[in-house]
């Protein structure tokens, strides 16, 4: 889940980091009452989870009330990247000698956490991180011990930060360790940490990303959850607890289990159709569950036919396709054409009591991919 | 032969009163796995038909040489089953549940004493065709003979062993290691056993996009590995940042971790990489 530049500069600020004046606003009169109140020049920032908001054209510099109005006017309301925006941070801007950047993540090869100090911060740290890498210091965290003062003191040396920063940045370091900890985050980013003349430093971005699995324990932080701009259909998802991930073709795909509703992504693609989705079941597909999957591929006006891949493992072909029979008792006609494909334990016994007046069945997955690309080539005629 | 596990294997099933745990112990037991023990909190003194329960792993070990177990427990209190079974000397942990924090994984894996193995979590766990199977993976589609088979993910092995089976290619062990980002024993541990192995005379490797363990993987099959191995990487349509239902399984904003990349490093390593589950099978009778 990840968290707004707002709501990760209040985690920060509550955890010990310096970061500019600032208020958040949702129309032109409140970013002026935010500008009026922090004071000139002020930078407005489109608050959405993309990254390169400022070369997207949603992160202005302003120097007086006109400016405020009109790049208020256009960023509130744009579209940015797909994403609508619905707040601006509106914040003291920062006169600076140089941007540092600091991150914390998992790597996830050692199993080890890792902090990432480089100075060379700022919008082209990726290019850094591609081109030079060794300009970026990274040192591996025992996780049972936690990062000490000496490895973030070391870690910022070995980046080449000016020694007379040493400490401040060390300490923010230590403290942005402590937050990626406390706050279970997968990741979470200081870029830039922006040096004054007088030799402050100070936060002016920040990501804090939390892990989902960890949210059941972080209820503050998952309170924070901004659902606005999700897809109505991944909201229904959600709320039905599958796996989605609307894609842009379409041949709907409902399967059970991660990597098999991946590999039948693939074949998809390798028969030369284009999958409109990834819906993962998950174990147990009783008609409820079938019904609501089915209902996400109905509803989905990209979906031209519907591709239905269960291997029974623990869960039994007889009951899936019981599933199956309930779910389309509510239709007299199928809005869109539907391939079965059921394999593994009981698939045999499934088969036989599948209700297949409406339905098309194929016995292997291969069979059943091409039938599907077949089918939905057809319905776009 | 097999590989970690045979008949002999005693097992410990924590969390063994819980639906998931209740349900698959009978399986497994139906299967011909030998469960010691269960061990839930609370319930200690009390049976699970006709097995002993314990409050402890700990008590559960005193009175029975148990030397695998099984963890079932909820995502909350999972890392704490596991920090309890890695103080004894189980040998062996299976963890089957699925969606314990990685910041809680990371903490179990350092603490893993040198005699002991993890294997998951949110893994469907591992079997040797009739002998046992720790973890819920459907007995009947599985056959002896000669195939070893690793995968990260559980539907997608049962599609490629349940191939394998119907053409007659039966299998030592069968393995799930996970689809978590944080995992215990990897691709190169079970490539290292099943080389090890005299019986397994092919390895399929089944990988997925996220990390680059498959890529670590091709190093070893390349540098210390006689047994030919066939691989398959499910995600080659998967755009990137988006999570495809496996925590792991995810390629980066950066491009790292797609499919792409893994199946050229398997390739350059010598493993044929079938196209579709069905290729697997037919790459693996070429080398039988």
């Amino acid at each position: 889940m990840r968290l707004h530049e707002y709501q990760a500069k209040s985690v920060f600020s509550d955890g010990g980091i310096p970061i500019p004046p600032s208020g958040l606003a949702n129309s032109v009169e409140t970013v002026l009452e935010e500008t009026n109140r922090i004071g000139y020049p002020v930078v407005i920032k489109a608050q959405v989870h993309v990254g390169g908001r400022g070369k997207a054209g949603g992160i202005t510099l302003v120097q007086n009330d006109n400016e405020a109005e009109i790049a208020a006017n256009k960023i509130l309301g744009m579209d940015l990247k797909g994403y609508l925006v619905y707040e601006v941070l509106v914040e003291q801007a920062i006169d600076f000698v140089d941007e540092i950047y600091l991150g914390v993540t998992l790597d996830r090869s050692s199993g080890m956490p890792v902090a990432m100090v480089s100075s060379e911060g700022g919008i082209d740290i990726e290019q850094v991180a591609s081109s030079t890498p060794d300009a970026i210091s990274k040192t591996y965290v025992n996780p049972l011990l936690g990062l000490s003062d000496s490895q973030a003191k070391t870690a910022v040396l070995d980046a080449g930060i000016s020694p007379t920063l040493t400490d401040k940045v060390a300490n923010i370091l230590l403290s942005l360790y402590n937050i990626w900890e406390t706050s279970d985050a997968t990741e979470t980013e200081i870029n830039p940490l922006m040096v004054s003349k007088d030799g402050d430093v100070i936060a002016t971005d920040a990501v804090l990303n939390i892990e989902d699995d960890a949210l059941f324990r972080q209820k503050k932080l998952a309170d924070l959850r901004d659902t606005r701009n999700n897809n109505k259909l991944e909201s229904k998802a959600d709320l039905y607890g599958f796996n989605y991930v609307r894609l842009d073709g379409n041949i709907g795909i409902i399967g059970n289990g991660a990597g098999l509703v991946m590999t039948t992504l693939d074949l998809v693609d390798h028969y030369g159709g284009k999958p409109a989705n990834f819906l993962d079941i998950g174990g147990g597909a009783n008609s409820v569950r079938v019904e609501n999957a089915l209902e996400i591929l109905f509803e989905d006006e990209n979906v031209d036919s519907i591709l239905f891949n269960i291997f029974g493992g623990i869960t039994r072909g007889d009951e899936v396709a019981q599933g199956i029979n309930d779910a389309l008792e509510n239709f007299d006609t199928l809005p869109k054409p539907i391939v079965v494909r059921l394999d593994g334990t009981n698939a045999k016994e499934g088969m036989e009591i599948l209700n297949t007046d409406h339905l098309t069945v194929e016995s292997t997955l291969e069979s059943a991919v091409q039938r599907a690309i077949e089918l939905a080539s057809k319905g776009g005629d | 032969m097999s590989i970690l596990v045979n008949k002999d294997t005693r097992i410990i099933v924590q969390g063994i009163t819980g639906g998931q745990g209740a349900f698959h112990t009978e399986q497994m037991i139906n299967y011909g796995a030998n469960v010691v023990a269960g061990v839930v909190p609370g319930k200690g003194g009390l049976d699970f038909n006709g097995i002993p329960i314990y409050d402890t792993v700990d008590s559960a070990m005193d009175e029975n040489d148990a030397n695998a177990s099984v963890v079932f427990v909820p995502p909350a209190f999972a890392a704490d089953a596991l920090f309890e079974a890695f103080d004894t000397s189980l040998e062996l942990v299976v963890a089957i549940t699925e969606g314990i924090p990685s910041h809680d994984m990371m903490k179990v894996n350092f603490s893993i004493p040198p005699h002991a193995r993890l294997l998951g979590p949110n893994c469907p766990g591992i079997l040797t065709p009739g002998e046992t199977k720790l973890g819920i993976l459907p007995g009947d589609i599985f056959t002896p003979g000669p195939v070893g088979l690793v995968s990260r993910s559980g539907t997608l092995t049962y599609q490629v062993a349940s191939n394998l089976t119907n053409s007659n290619l039966g299998q030592t062990t069968v393995i799930g290691i996970g689809g978590d980002p944080i995992i215990g024993t990897n691709f190169i541990d079970c490539l290292e056993l099943f080389e090890a192995d005299p019986d397994t005379k092919v390895v399929v490797m089944c990988g997925e996009i996220g990390g680059e363990d498959e890529e670590q993987a091709a190093d070893f099959i390349k540098e210390n590995m006689t047994t030919p191995v066939v691989g398959f990487i499910a995600g080659r349509t998967a755009p990137p940042g988006k999570r495809m239902g496996h925590a792991g399984a995810i390629v980066s904003g950066t491009g790292t971790g797609t499919a792409q990349s893994k199946i050229k490093a398997l390739e350059a390593a010598g493993v044929s990489v079938g196209q579709t589950p069905s290729e697997v099978t037919d790459h693996v009778k070429k080398f039988l």
